[in-house]
């Protein structure tokens, strides 16, 4: 599913320029002087909402990092290990981890199983915290992944015109013609049977690279559309042309003249793609096609959830819960961020 | 039609037509190049001896070259005689029998979500900056950042198998009746619909803030007109253009798949869950067929949105123009 309209995405791409301080002559706390960069630093520290979902976001990061530490210290188990057999003690009384209909237990509220068993008897908290790792993980290697891929697309559309033009962007048009899902799922299906074999590269089907590799892709034209828009106008502005006279070649015009100026778009997509991505694993793992068991992630950890929610809703509200805040955090990050690079939607807030 | 707008026209047909041969060949390549296993061997059964996969490979023409096999698959897709690996029935039956139910739903969603997010968006802009406005710019962006299928299984947990108030998933045609298929349409409508009014809800609110400060506006209130007249009559038109896009390319996008993870949660047996079960089984031929169904989809609301741009404004067929 695509969050991020393509429309916004290109408009989004030729709004965000640095190079504007004159518009930015209005705001008074905006001393004459300072670089773009410490202008949208300072703004972006005045936005508290924005400030206090990053730090959530972190502390979401943190706790998935800390995860062998509860499974090892707190909980006493593993991710993996089923206590289907075992018992706990619940208002002093021995209580059945998973009863003879097969229900688990809901939260404890203590260290074992502190936020309730699975139907095979395992800590639905240690499971949450190592999902949470891979989710996590998918969600930025796949937003990198896509920033890389995109952005030197863009690069080399824009920059070169012509025939590597027409060639990456009627690429980009059939990815974009794609149904997402589908092509997502039909790809994680068929990799998470036979693995990948490109010559010297092995990747095995339960390999987190796959879904990462999936998805980084279909988000590519996202970021590959606006980057070859602004590089196509930022090509005919004086200061590239004033590097190509001084004899500057074109690898380096595109380094060192023409990226600086498309960070501004990379860093406002980056926290957004974040968040598309750890939702698009989800809903991969939720059909099958993303992280396979027994490892987990949120996904299939509500994927998992959803079979047996008429026992034990709490198998799918935890994990849901958990990935619905940290791409919530993400997104109102983002959006800060966004405020905070893009004056003019500054403006339109303070209305 | 001048002749500059027709050759616009003929030339993004053209494309459209180029990009669906390219899909179609990228979804053949990922099932016959990636190691996914022969398919000929899944359907020998459990226990296959050689000559059983043998005469398979050959009654199905695996043993052909690629592009043979490619050329027959889309003769048969074309012909409507494609027929699955694994379930041999006909490929494009199915797809027609799940179509009234993928169609109703996203429809149905489409106007829920297009109706609410209007309503909400004109609301929001007249309240910027009070306390009703940001409670919906938080309940907007907690809606774009829910996943439908978590949303869809705690709606058709609570409201459905514990409060009995909606059925717990499932579907009923509208010729059987009226009532029930509404009735069990109400939560996947509104399940799928919860991010979309999110979104345009958001991007509403500060088109028509952006509006309001236009000269044309400012124009229409010093000609006397009444703050409601310029509101519904030059703002909120002018600030529909861009969601109305967006419309018509999500819609399609939802009836090509976006629609797949809502009818598996509800159990609706749409074109999207047919296209669910086949990839389990990497059952190439409906695979195909639904993937091309939804490309088709997509590219479709793409170029009229395209073209209605162009009608509308003359400088995009300039641009379209090759500059080379």
């Amino acid at each position: 599913m695509v969050f991020t309209s393509r429309d916004e995405a290109e408009s989004a791409g030729t709004e965000f320029s640095l190079d504007s301080s004159e518009q930015l002559a209005g705001d008074p706390a905006e001393r004459a002087g300072l670089g773009p960069w410490r202008l949208t630093g300072r703004r972006l520290r005045r936005d508290k909402v924005a400030i206090a979902s990053g730090i959530v976001f972190v502390l979401l990061i943190a706790a998935c990092l800390a995860a062998p530490l509860w499974a090892s210290e707190v909980a006493e188990t593993t991710p993996e290990e089923n206590h289907l057999s075992d018992q706990v003690l619940i208002d002093g009384k021995p209580t059945d981890v998973v009863d003879m209909l097969g229900k688990p237990i809901g939260p404890t509220w203590n260290g074992h199983f502190f936020l309730g068993a699975d139907g095979n008897g395992r800590d639905i908290m240690v499971r949450l915290l190592y999902g949470g790792r891979n989710s996590l993980v998918i969600g930025l290697a796949a937003a990198l992944g896509t920033i890389a891929m995109g952005l030197v697309l863009g690069l080399l559309a824009g920059y070169y015109r012509g025939r590597a033009d027409s060639v990456i962007s009627w690429a980009m048009d059939v990815l974009w013609a794609f149904p997402v899902v589908l092509l997502g799922v039909a790809l994680g299906t068929a990799l998470a049977l036979g693995g990948l074999d490109l010559g010297p590269i092995t990747i095995q089907g339960d390999s987190l690279a796959i879904p990462i590799l999936i998805i980084s892709i279909a988000y590519i034209p996202y970021l590959a559309r606006p980057v070859r828009g602004q590089t196509l106008a930022l090509r005919e502005r004086e200061f590239v042309e004033a590097a190509r006279a001084q004899g500057m070649g074109s690898m380096r015009v595109v380094f060192t003249e023409v990226l600086p100026n498309v960070a501004s778009t990379l860093v406002v997509f980056l926290p957004l793609l974040v968040a598309n991505a750890i939702l698009l694993e989800a809903a991969l793992s939720f059909l099958g096609a993303g992280v396979q068991p027994p490892q987990a992630s949120w996904g299939t950890m509500i994927a998992e959830g959803v079979e047996r929610i008429t026992s034990a809703p709490h198998l799918v509200i935890v994990p849901g819960a958990m990935l619905v805040l940290s791409v919530l955090s993400l997104n109102i990050f983002g959006e800060g961020v966004r405020d905070a690079l893009d004056p003019r939607a500054r403006v339109r807030i303070e209305h | 039609m001048s002749s500059a707008m027709a050759r616009f026209v003929v030339r993004r047909l053209l494309s459209m037509l180029l990009v669906l041969f390219a899909v179609s060949v990228v979804v053949f390549l990922i099932f016959n190049v990636l190691p996914s296993g022969d398919p000929a061997v899944r359907m020998a059964g459990k226990i296959p001896t050689e000559t059983q996969v043998e005469a398979i490979r050959e009654e199905w023409g695996f043993d052909e070259p690629l592009y043979v096999q490619y050329g027959t698959m889309m003769k048969q897709l074309f012909s409507g005689e494609m027929i699955s690996y694994f379930t041999r029935q006909n490929v494009s039956e199915e797809i027609w029998k799940g179509l009234p139910r993928t169609l109703s739903l996203a429809i149905g969603a489409a106007i829920l979500w297009m109706a609410l997010a209007i309503a909400l968006g004109l609301y929001s802009a007249l309240r910027a900056g009070a306390f009703s406005d940001r409670v919906l710019t938080v309940l907007a962006l907690v809606g774009i950042s829910m996943p439908v299928f978590w949303i869809g299984a705690l709606m058709s947990y609570y409201l459905g198998y514990k409060a009995g108030i909606f059925p717990n998933g499932g579907y009923v045609e509208f010729a059987d009746s009226p009532f029930e298929w509404l009735w069990h349409l109400v939560l996947p409508w509104t399940a799928l619909s919860i991010l979309f009014i999110g979104f345009y809800s958001r991007v509403l609110r500060s088109d028509i803030l952006e509006t309001m400060g236009e000269d044309f506006v400012r124009t229409a209130r010093a000609k006397g007109l009444s703050e409601r007249r310029v509101l519904l009559k030059h703002v909120l038109r002018n600030s529909l253009i861009p969601i109305v896009t967006l419309w018509g390319l999500d819609f399609g996008a939802v009836i090509a798949g976006g629609a797949i993870l809502t009818e598996s949660v509800f159990d609706i047996q749409g074109v999207g869950q047919y296209a669910a079960d086949s990839i389990k089984q990497l059952d190439l031929p409906p695979i195909m067929a639904v993937t091309m169904f939804g490309a088709f989809f997509i590219v479709v609301f793409n170029a009229m949105v395209d073209i209605a741009y162009a009608a509308l404004d003359p400088r995009i067929r300039l641009e379209g123009r090759p500059s080379r």
